[in-house]
């Protein structure tokens, strides 16, 4: 009813206003003639009449607000609000900047640790999927074996179903040719488990992934749409992998993906056990994924998992020693690596808009002392401290919500320059990297902090109103105090606005000398002019080792021929890539109780421990002769040596497998300094290097060795390989440098490195600049105090001190303030950190050198100009 | 100048429906009506008599008419609705319940 009325109200709001002011004057006329007539001169009456009238403005503005509705007056403010921001021009654009600049970086991180942690995995209830593993002393997650797999399913009773994915490739043939592709050999029930149903055609059907059953295939939606078109009919149609026929069954659904193997375009069965390794329970190449069964938790199901491991343990003692159980959700294998990185860049993200934030709070600061008579008069005119307090909520909201419409362009731009920090190898192994951008989180997100800076900014200049009474600043006596209150105030926000700028430089600093050091660790070669190549070959012409043998010569040769090239080396597994492929070895004459010694075994031709230039230590290398007319010979690296040979010459000595079978017996021709074969930050293992031509496997890696420009040499690789047999699969051709640094270590540390040096970067100038203001204004606000020094005899030099003591106190607080900080962020990262402490002294110390010095430098501006103060003028300015 | 009592919060309203009981007033009969009846001891701010009437006009409690008068001047007479005579009954009842509580509550303060 009265909501109608007002909106009837609404549209005759002219009409409504001249009838009051008709009626108002008509009261105020009458007064004034009943005063007279009682003897009253007219201007007393008239006087007399207002006065017992009361504000008639403010009553006016009563009467409105009695049928206007409550949101009018805050458009007024609002509109009120943009004028105050188009009048200035350059505090606006300063303001928005800063705030968009803090809210970009924000949103953008807080998009990808949206996607990466609370976002859930593209499957049915993804929370109750576990990945389940191995575990032994050396890995603390290490792959099943198909035996073990097998034992597993059937006696748990935690998963309702245990699948198992194991990454493999295949060479694809093609109308333009032979492609080697990942690929991945899952158990019939992988895709059930996931709760994914392909999206065309049918799931594995239970029991297909038996040995001898039917070859069949499921495809990835971006393998359908890519290589064959799309094509509905693609169900039953043959693919045709390492010239074997697969039918095709079903195409994934395109949200589909599975990060640990998530290069993998084509999903097979298990089917046959692969290369005799895969009948023995010693061989392990998979990886589980579960689902828990209803009421199972994981703490549950690892107890189950280790007891079954346990009993497997005692019953195949060779094989099963020391293996226990992993158990642990599905999501933290995909994202837990990243987590520390993410939670960090969020943290620094968040400092960098604290920042923001004070700065444009303090910017607001300056501007409300020079609104001071403009609210003075608002209040003498009637307006209540309420809507005052308003306008100043509104205009710090409505910076804020400008601010982060800029920031949302900023956070756009910033994720799409993230996004490409990573290669394409490695980002199909984060897929949640597709679900990164600017959603309904996002958005609220943004809209959040939006709201938190609004009001921060709104706080400052309303906390600093209400200190003071609103009348003084009619007049102009109440300047200095306020003045002083100001530069108070302000002097804290600067204190901040360092001490964080402190901890985000110090972070910056430990990142990028922990990115430093993880690529100038020792890896034990020589990584530059070093070209790398994979090379998978088809298994129809190769089949025997001697043909195998044959074709490395022929392309150590062929590649040998390429001008430029010095040597050329072929292994199983190029170096610093993972302590995999590993191999339990036992020495003869040594006691053994079945332990596992776990070491990195590599099979590599004569040409490559010369082409990585290893240092041999001891004995020999391999020659051409160390071939499968010899018996088997190692080389070991000094790791092995003094693990397992302590204080003892180890050339000459023998080492087989657990049971010493005669015909695993090899013998140690020579020793080589450490190379390392695992990742950056992984610590080096035993290995040892047996002769390819002795062992030759199917799936090589080539290193070449080059006099210049590695990088030029590369697409050669592929034509040379080619011309030796146009049916080998070559790919992955990568310098050794490219391929150091875009491994998955460096690759965040790098990320890190670049973001929080970037936000570090602007949390100096936003710091540096904000304390000039402090000091500039503390100037401006001294003239006439510095002149009458000056008039009274003070030199020049005490001025210096007089303005440049108050920036060092200010300076050293935050600084002290800012290193403490620093150390505790140090700690709260240092599971990212490599080779660096959170107190490491030289960080700190360059990091509060260079904010000091630039902060002084800022401040010594206005000090500049405080000294050249002429005391006539100042005095006389008053 | 000796500052006079203020009037009761809530009691603005009150005062103005029952002026307008007896006759249909302008914004100043009004106030002169108030401060006459209660011999020049109760004052509102008199422009603080425009917001109420805005607040009674929109709840219905009055209504108003531009008239003249007998001055032969344009004004506008406020007139009370049936409505306001109901409201004007229930503020009264709440009023004297509120003024006999307190009486009360004073009276035997003071015998105690």
């Amino acid at each position: 009813m009265e909501f109608l009325k007002k909106l009837g109200m609404l549209f005759g709001r002219k009409r409504f206003g001249s009838e009051l002011d008709e009626e108002m004057s008509f009261h105020r006329e009458q007064a004034e003639k009943d005063l007279i007539a009682n003897g009253m001169s007219p201007q007393e009456a008239r006087f007399a009449a207002s006065r017992e009238f009361g504000n008639a403005t403010r009553l006016k503005e009563q009467s409105h607000e009695v049928v206007g509705f409550g949101f009018e007056t805050v458009l007024q403010d609002l509109k009120f609000a943009l004028r105050q921001l188009r009048k200035n021009p350059g505090f606006t654009a300063t303001a928005v900047l800063i705030l968009a600049l803090g809210m970009g970086a924000s949103v953008a991180i807080f998009a990808f640790v949206d996607a990466a942690l609370i976002k859930p995995l593209p499957y049915a209830a993804p929370d109750r999927l576990m990945d389940v593993a191995e575990n032994s002393s050396a890995h603390p997650r290490s792959d099943l074996s198909r035996a073990d797999y097998e034992d597993w399913t059937r006696l748990n009773h935690s998963f309702s179903s245990l699948a198992a994915y194991a990454g493999t490739g295949y060479l694809l043939r093609t109308p333009s040719g032979i492609v080697p592709v990942p690929a991945a050999r899952v158990s019939d029930g992988f895709f059930r488990t996931l709760g994914v149903k392909p999206m065309l055609g049918r799931d594995f059907l239970p029991g297909e992934d038996r040995p001898g059953g039917q070859k069949i295939l499921i495809m990835n939606y971006g393998t359908w749409l890519t290589r064959y078109g799309g094509r509905q009919d693609i169900v039953g149609q043959v693919v045709r992998l390492n010239d074997e026929s697969y039918t095709i069954v079903g195409v994934l659904p395109r949200e589909f993906s599975f990060a640990p193997r998530g290069l993998a375009e084509f999903w097979v069965p298990l089917l046959d056990k692969i290369g005799g390794c895969e009948d023995r329970r010693s061989c392990h190449n998979f990886y589980a994924v579960g689902r828990l069964r209803d009421g199972v938790s994981p703490q549950a199901a690892l107890e189950e998992m280790k007891a079954i491991a346990a009993q497997l343990e005692v019953q195949y003692p060779g094989s099963n020693k020391g293996q226990g159980a992993s158990v642990q959700p599905f999501s933290e294998l995909v994202v837990g690596q990243m987590r520390p990185i993410l939670l960090t860049l969020l943290g620094g993200a968040g400092l960098l808009l604290l920042i923001a934030c004070v700065n444009v709070a303090s910017l607001s600061l300056v501007r409300s002392e020079a609104r001071r008579r403009e609210i003075a008069v608002r209040g003498a005119l009637g307006a209540t401290p309420v809507r005052l307090v308003r306008q100043f909520l509104i205009e710090g909201l409505l910076l804020a919500v400008v601010g982060c419409l800029g920031g949302v362009l900023v956070a756009g731009w910033l994720m799409v320059l993230m996004k490409g920090l990573i290669p394409n190898a490695i980002a199909n192994g984060v897929p949640f990297l597709a679900l990164v951008g600017l959603d309904a989180h996002t958005s609220m997100f943004a809209g959040g902090i939006a709201l938190l800076a609004g009001l921060l900014m709104a706080t400052t200049p309303i906390l600093r109103l209400s200190f003071q009474d609103i009348r003084s600043g009619l007049g102009d006596g109440g300047r200095t105090a306020g003045g002083r209150l100001w530069r108070r105030m302000g002097a804290n926000l600067v204190v901040v606005e360092l001490a964080v700028a402190v901890v985000l430089l110090a972070g910056a600093g430990l990142l990028g000398q922990s990115f430093y050091r993880l690529l100038h660790v020792e890896n034990g070669f020589d990584t530059t002019h070093l070209a790398t190549i994979q090379v998978a070959t088809p298994n129809a012409a190769y089949a025997k080792p001697e043909q195998k043998v044959a074709l490395f010569r022929e392309i150590t040769r062929r590649l040998s021929s390429i001008p430029g090239v010095q040597s050329v080396g072929i292994t199983s597994d190029l170096p610093v890539q993972c302590n995999c492929d590993t191999d339990w070895i036992r020495i003869e004459g040594k006691p053994f109780h079945g332990e596992h010694n776990e070491v990195d075994q590599r099979d590599v031709t004569p040409g490559y421990l010369p082409t990585l230039k290893a240092k041999l230590m001891r004995g020999r290398l391999f020659t051409e002769d160390d071939d499968a007319s010899q018996s088997l010979k190692i080389v070991i690296n000094e790791a092995l040596a003094q693990k397992y040979f302590p204080g003892e010459d180890p050339i000459g000595q023998k080492v087989g497998n657990g049971g010493l079978e005669p015909k695993s017996m090899r013998e140690i021709i020579g020793v080589i300094g450490n190379v390392r074969e695992g990742g950056l930050d992984d610590e080096v293992w035993p290995s040892e290097y047996q002769a390819m031509y002795q062992s030759p496997d199917s799936f090589i890696s080539i290193a070449v060795r080059t006099a210049q420009d590695e990088k030029a040499v590369l697409p050669e690789l592929v034509k040379a390989l080619h011309e030796v047999d146009p049916n080998l699969g070559a790919f992955g051709e990568i310098t050794m440098t490219d391929q150091i640094g875009s491994t998955q270590s460096a690759l965040l540390h790098r990320f890190a490195t670049y973001l929080v040096g970037g936000f570090a970067a602007m949390a100096l100038v936003l710091g540096v600049v904000g304390l000039y203001g402090v000091i500039a204004y503390s100037v401006s606000q001294r003239t006439r105090e510095i002149g009458v020094r000056m008039a009274l005899g003070a030199q020049k030099s005490s001025v210096y001190k007089l303005v440049l003591g108050e920036a060092s106190k200010l300076i050293g607080i935050g600084v002290m303030v800012g290193l403490a900080g620093a150390v505790g962020a140090g700690m709260l990262m240092r599971s990212i950190l490599f080779g660096v402490q959170a107190w490491d002294a030289g960080t700190l110390i360059a990091v509060a050198v260079a904010l000091g010095g630039s902060a002084m430098l800022a401040s010594y501006f206005p000090a500049r100009r405080a000294a050249s103060v002429n005391p006539t003028e100042a005095l006389r300015a008053e | 100048m000796a500052k006079k009592p203020d009037l009761l919060p809530g009691t603005l309203d009150m005062l103005i429906l029952k002026t307008l009981a007896r006759a249909p007033l302008h914004g100043y009969g009004i106030a002169l009506s108030i401060k006459r009846l209660s011999d020049d001891v109760l004052t509102v701010e008199e422009g603080s008599l425009y917001p109420a009437l805005q607040r009674l006009l929109l709840a219905g409690w009055v209504k108003a008419e531009w008239k003249m008068t007998e001055t032969n001047r344009r004004a506008r007479f406020y007139t009370l609705t049936a409505a306001g005579r109901k409201q004007l009954g229930v503020e009264l009842t709440q009023f004297d319940q509120m003024i006999t509580a307190i009486g009360r509550v004073l009276r035997d303060a003071q015998e105690a």
